[in-house]
This record gives C-alpha cells, structure tokens and sequence, in this order.
C-alpha cells in the first residue's frame, strides 16, 4: 500500500511577519520556516496507518529548495521517500491540488493525508481540491481514523461535536489537532533521513485563478485596561464588555 | 562552521530545540526545587537520543559527533541546566572514558546500553586528596585471582546516585588505572545527595567502594594507561562545558532583551537607555565570541587532531563568559532578576558551577600557559 502525505514548508507561527516590498508577499528574510503543525498530525497518521497495514509512505513538497528541510523532517520521523515538485513561483490553491494530484497519480497512492489547512494561507482547501481532481473520496477535519481492508470509518470535528462518517479507499484525508500525538524525530531517523532520497521535479503547471492583491496587517492590539482589583470593578467591566467589546 | 551549518546539524538543533520546548523546559523549575530529575524525563531522552548524540551509529550512538552533541547541549541548556549536566556526565564523561580508552569488546558491552538510557553513567575521578590535583588520587585497584579488587572513595560525582555504570579511576600496580563498575557490583555505596548552589536538579554524590570485585575484562585499556584516558575525556568534556555555556548565554541574553525592551521606567521602555544597550551589546559580542571558538574546537576534535589546551581555553573563556552574561543579565532584571518568579537567578546560579568542574578555571590556565610557553609564545593555531 502507497501512502502519501502532503507537507507544506510555512513560517513559524512565532516569527514576526514582514510584508514584502511588492505589498502582495511575505518578506523571507529573517522568517523561520517549518512544517505546518496540522501536517505534523498527517505525517504521524501516516506513519501510523503504514505501521498498521504495511507500505510506503511518500512525502510530497511543492515549492522550493527550501522545502528540502520540511522533506527531511519528515523523512526523520520515519517517512520512506520524499519529492520535491518544484516551483519558484506562487501559485493559488488549486495550482498546488493539480500539481499534488498529479505525484499522487504518478506514485499510485491510494491513501493520502494533509493537514486540514496551511497555516500561511489559512484557505483549508487544497486536500479537497487534490480528492476532487484525484477522483478520490474525502473526510476533512479528521480527529479519529480507522481503516480496515477497503472501509474507511472517521470522526471528524464539526461545529459543538463530532460527525462519524464511513468511505471507502481511495481516499484523502485532512487531519485536526487531537489525531495523535506526533512522535519527535529522534536522532537515529535524522541520520536514517540522510540515506532517503529526495526525488526532485518540476512541478505539473496550473493556472492560477487567485490573485493576491495586496497584504495588510491586522490593527494592532489595544493595551489592556486595569478597571480594579475587587468587586466593585465588576459592573464596569460587564458593561464594557457589553457596549465597547461587544462579546456578551 | 561549515559542518554547524549543515542541514543533518540544523535538523538536530531542531529536534533537540522542540524536545527542550516540550518536555524539559515545563520541568525546569520543578526540577530545580525538588533538586531532581524525574526518570520519566530521563527515558524520554533516552528514547529520542540525546543520550548517545555523539557516539558512532555502531554502538547506538546518534553518530553526530562533538559539534552534535554540543548543539544539543546548547539546547538543553537552554532549558535546564541540571538537565545538561546529567547528560554531559552521562554521554561526555562517563560514556566517553569507556569510548576513547576502552577495547572494542568493553565498548560494545557498555556503549549501547548507554547510548539508549537503558544504564546511565558517571565519571568519578576526583577524591577528597584529588581535586585539582586529580594524578594524587588514593583508590586501589589489586589484581586477585583473574579479578581487580576495588577499595577507596569518590567524592562530587555527579549521577552519583542515578548512575548504574561508573567510569572510576584508582591507583594499581602499574600507575592509575580506569575501571568499569557497576551499581550493584557488591561493596559499591552511594552516599547522601550534596545541597547545592546550582544545577540542584542534578544528584551529587561521593561513591564508596568496599572490596569491589572487577572482571578483568573491565578494565578500560591498559594497566597503567587510565590517566591519559581521563584526561582526553576530560577534553571532550570541557568542549561539552562550552557548549553549556554558550546555550545559556543564548537564553539568558533572550530573556533580557525581552524584559528590556517591556519594562518602563521614566516614560520609557529601559532598552532605550545607553546604559542597557551597552550591557546588551556587551553580551552579545561575549556570545559570538564563544560560540565561534567553541564550534572552531570542536570541528577540529571531530577531526581526529589533538585540541587539549584548545579544549582548556573554550572551557575557561565561555565559562567565565557565561558567568558575566548571567550578571549582566541579571543587572537588567532589577529586582525581578533577583526574585525566584522569573528564571535568571537559575541560570545565574546554574552557571556558577560550569568554572568549577571538570578543572576549575585556574587549571585550565595551567594547561594553556604550560603550552603557551612550550610554543615560546609562537602561535601555532
Ligand atoms: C557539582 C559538582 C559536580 C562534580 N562532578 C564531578 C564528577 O562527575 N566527577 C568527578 O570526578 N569530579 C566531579 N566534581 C569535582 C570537580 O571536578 C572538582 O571539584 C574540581 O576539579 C576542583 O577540585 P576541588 O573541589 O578539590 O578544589 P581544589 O582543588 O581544592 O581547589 C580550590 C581552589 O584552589 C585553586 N587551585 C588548586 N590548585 C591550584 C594550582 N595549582 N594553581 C592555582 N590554583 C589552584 C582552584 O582553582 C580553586 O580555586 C564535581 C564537583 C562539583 C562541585
């Protein structure tokens, strides 16, 4: 069985965020990148779903060199190959699901798992859009995961609960936070990872049918107001979060 | 710096950065005032590897070398330093006497269970006649009927009370000898846990030893060579002691300018005067220092060259580095760099002990003037 998971190489949730000269891109310099933290729960599953049923499992990468470090990564924690599908250029979410789409025909794997959105782009579409170019079915937000023979059952998260749902394979997968608990890539994978290959290529052109206008930071946060210490702070505080927050 | 540099290292930094983030640095503080290391945390280490960073792959190691294991130690430091120091008696000295004086038979012995923290090591060289003067130790070793028979006392040994598996040097026939013994070898004592300045989390302790029987084949390397081993060990450790220091000159610098550039006084925040940009600026310098001199050494010990004064001069500069950095950084904190709420006084205290061990400053300019001088002051680096 062929499994692959799909990783993106995004910047670190703790770096602060430049908006480049162009006004439509991040500034790269001085950004620490790293794999997306929902990926982290599709490489583990991953993992995970090979221990249980045998197999492969291929990470994929589009973008650039720079996504090497992600590959590897992954390759660490115990994925068999990696490919990087390059592109210099930036492409809108559905270039990414056709290019993705395409490796995932070309390597025939019929399980594949993404985080349930990027953390760059927040558009939490691309694992839908690959399923639906694939021809595969999809459970998006997955919090639990069973797959025996051709069934597939999954619990997802839906707004105040959970949904369980059965499929069959071939299948895409997007993982939630709460799949699992990623294992750290110990040292002896780190090594293990330098023997992987990484296959590199040019990644199947798409056409892009978003453009990205401009970027804008959010307002700055407002400082924080001390109303008081005890009790009698408590009818001012209720009517400013009533009238100025407007939260309750 | 070409090998710090390279994506297998910078992926290690990030494997031990995130274990540091997780597992360690929630503990520090327990750690430091429970003046222990919880084991859960010590099989966890194990497990990802840290506890063999160094080691080839053959004996379970992570095959990373001295840069690895010093890049790791940055990161631990920078967590916890009882914790770096649990591992650096570990992995630095303890397991390193058996690695760069033992025969191939010891090693594949001991290394591996080692390596995994399945056993946990010490060094124990130093006696109460043997500190700085580590060659006037008093221990004995006599050979019995195919087996060594092991009489004296160890003082300061750090795992002391944790280790399974003891590196120890004693005094034979033929000059001073190393020994693997291990914890329940009959007539092996642990003795009370020293209270301490710093590094509290990590146990201190002295290691008695009452006609302790030694398979010969326990012996590390030759009769009469032990000497020489531990102080080639020594220069790995001192290496290692670098690394400790630099990783919590790293932190603490972090943490001041952190709370300088929040903290107001006079309508403004304190990194907007001279005075603390100056301290800052002084750090950050002191660091490069450092962390060049640390990482030139250590490329030049995975090479295979002889580095002892070397050795001896990262461990006095980034030692008494460290001990500046954490001054200065304290100064920055005011009052709360005084108080138990926030973690500078830690490193404060945990840094002391880094110009005391494994050869207390002093020493270390023995070592290098003795060189300075055989070189007549020609620089041969
Ligand atoms: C927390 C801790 C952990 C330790 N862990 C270990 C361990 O795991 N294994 C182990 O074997 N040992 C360990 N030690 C021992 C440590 O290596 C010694 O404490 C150290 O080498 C100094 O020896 P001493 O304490 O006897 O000091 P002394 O040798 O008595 O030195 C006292 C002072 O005199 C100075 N001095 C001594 N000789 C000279 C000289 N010739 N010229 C100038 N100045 C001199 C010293 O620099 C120092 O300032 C540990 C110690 C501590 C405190």
């Amino acid at each position: 069985m062929k499994i692959a998971v799909c990783v993106s190489h995004v910047p670190d949730t703790a770096t602060k965020v430049i908006i480049g000269s162009d006004g439509k891109s991040i500034d790269p310099s001085g950004v620490t990148y790293v794999v997306n933290p929902y990926d982290e729960f599709a490489i583990e599953e991953a993992l995970k779903t090979k221990e249980q049923l045998g197999g492969e499992v291929v990470v994929i990468s589009l973008g650039t060199d720079a996504n090497k470090e992600s590959i590897r990564k992954a390759l660490a924690m115990g994925a068999d190959s990696g490919v990087l599908l390059k592109d210099e250029n930036q492409r809108d979410s559905f270039g990414v699901a056709k290019a993705l789409a395409e490796e995932i025909k070309n390597q025939g794997a019929e399980i594949v798992f993404f985080g349930k959105q990027s953390v760059d782009y927040d558009n939490s579409i691309t694992g839908q859009l690959t399923a639906e170019l694939l021809g595969y079915n999809c459970v998006t937000v997955v919090v639990d995961l069973k797959i025996d023979g051709n069934k597939v059952i999954a619990e997802r998260e839906i707004e105040g609960g959970r949904e369980v749902v059965e499929t069959s394979l071939p299948v895409v997968i997007t993982a939630q936070k709460g799949l699992n608990e990623p294992r750290y890539a110990s040292l002896k994978g780190i090594m293990a990872a330098k023997r992987k290959t990484i296959e590199e290529k040019e990644a199947a052109p798409a056409e892009n049918y978003v453009e990205i206008l401009r970027m804008k930071k959010p307002a700055p946060k407002q400082p924080g107001k001390i109303l008081g210490s005890d009790a009698s702070a408590v009818p001012e505080l209720i009517r400013l979060l009533r009238e100025e927050a407007k939260v309750i | 710096m070409k090998i710090l540099h390279s994506e297998e290292i910078q992926l290690l930094r990030n494997l031990a950065k995130e274990f540091a983030d997780k597992e360690i640095r929630p503990l520090a503080v327990q750690i430091d005032r429970e003046e222990n290391i919880p084991e859960k945390l010590i099989k966890k280490l194990g497990e990802v590897g840290l506890l063999g960073t160094a080691f080839p792959e053959k004996y379970g190691g992570g095959g990373f070398g001295e840069v690895g294991f010093c890049v790791a130690q940055e990161e631990v430091t920078k967590a916890c330093g009882s914790t770096a120091a649990l591992i650096g008696a570990h992995q630095s000295i303890g397991a390193n006497a058996i690695y760069i004086g033992g025969s191939e038979e010891l090693k594949m012995k001991y290394l591996p269970l080692l390596t995994s923290g399945e056993k946990i090591a010490a060094f124990a060289l130093t006696e109460a006649e043997a500190g700085s003067d580590a060659f006037n130790l008093q221990t004995k070793a006599e050979y019995k009927n195919g087996k060594w028979i092991l009489n004296g006392e160890k003082i300061w040994i750090t795992n002391g009370a944790i280790a399974d598996v003891f590196s120890v040097f004693a005094r034979t026939d033929k000059g001073i000898t190393g020994f693997v013994v291990e914890r329940n070898f009959p007539g092996v004592n642990i003795g009370p846990d020293e209270k301490k300045l710093g590094i509290r989390g990590s146990r201190t302790n002295a290691v008695y030893f009452d006609n302790v029987e030694i398979p010969e084949e326990n012996m590390i390397g030759e009769n009469g060579r032990g000497f020489i081993t531990a102080m080639k060990t020594l220069d790995s450790g001192r290496i290692g002691i670098g690394a400790c220091s630099v990783g919590g000159a790293k932190e603490i610098l972090q943490l001041s300018v952190n709370y300088a550039t929040q903290r107001k006084q006079f309508g403004k925040p304190i990194s907007s005067f001279q005075a603390i940009q100056f301290m800052l600026a002084e750090m950050s310098t002191k660091i490069y220092a450092m962390e060049s001199m640390l990482y030139r050494v250590a490329e030049k010990y995975d090479e295979g060259k002889d580095i002892s004064e070397e050795a001896a001069m990262v461990k006095l500069f980034c030692s008494e580095g460290v001990s500046e950095v954490a001054d200065k950084a304290l100064q920055i904190h005011g009052g709360m760099g005084f108080s138990r709420e926030l973690p500078i006084e830690r490193f404060y205290r945990d840094a002391r002990i880094l110009r005391i061990f494994e050869g207390t400053s002093e020493i270390q300019k023995l070592i290098i003037s003795r060189k300075t001088l055989k070189n007549k002051g020609v620089w041969k680096y």
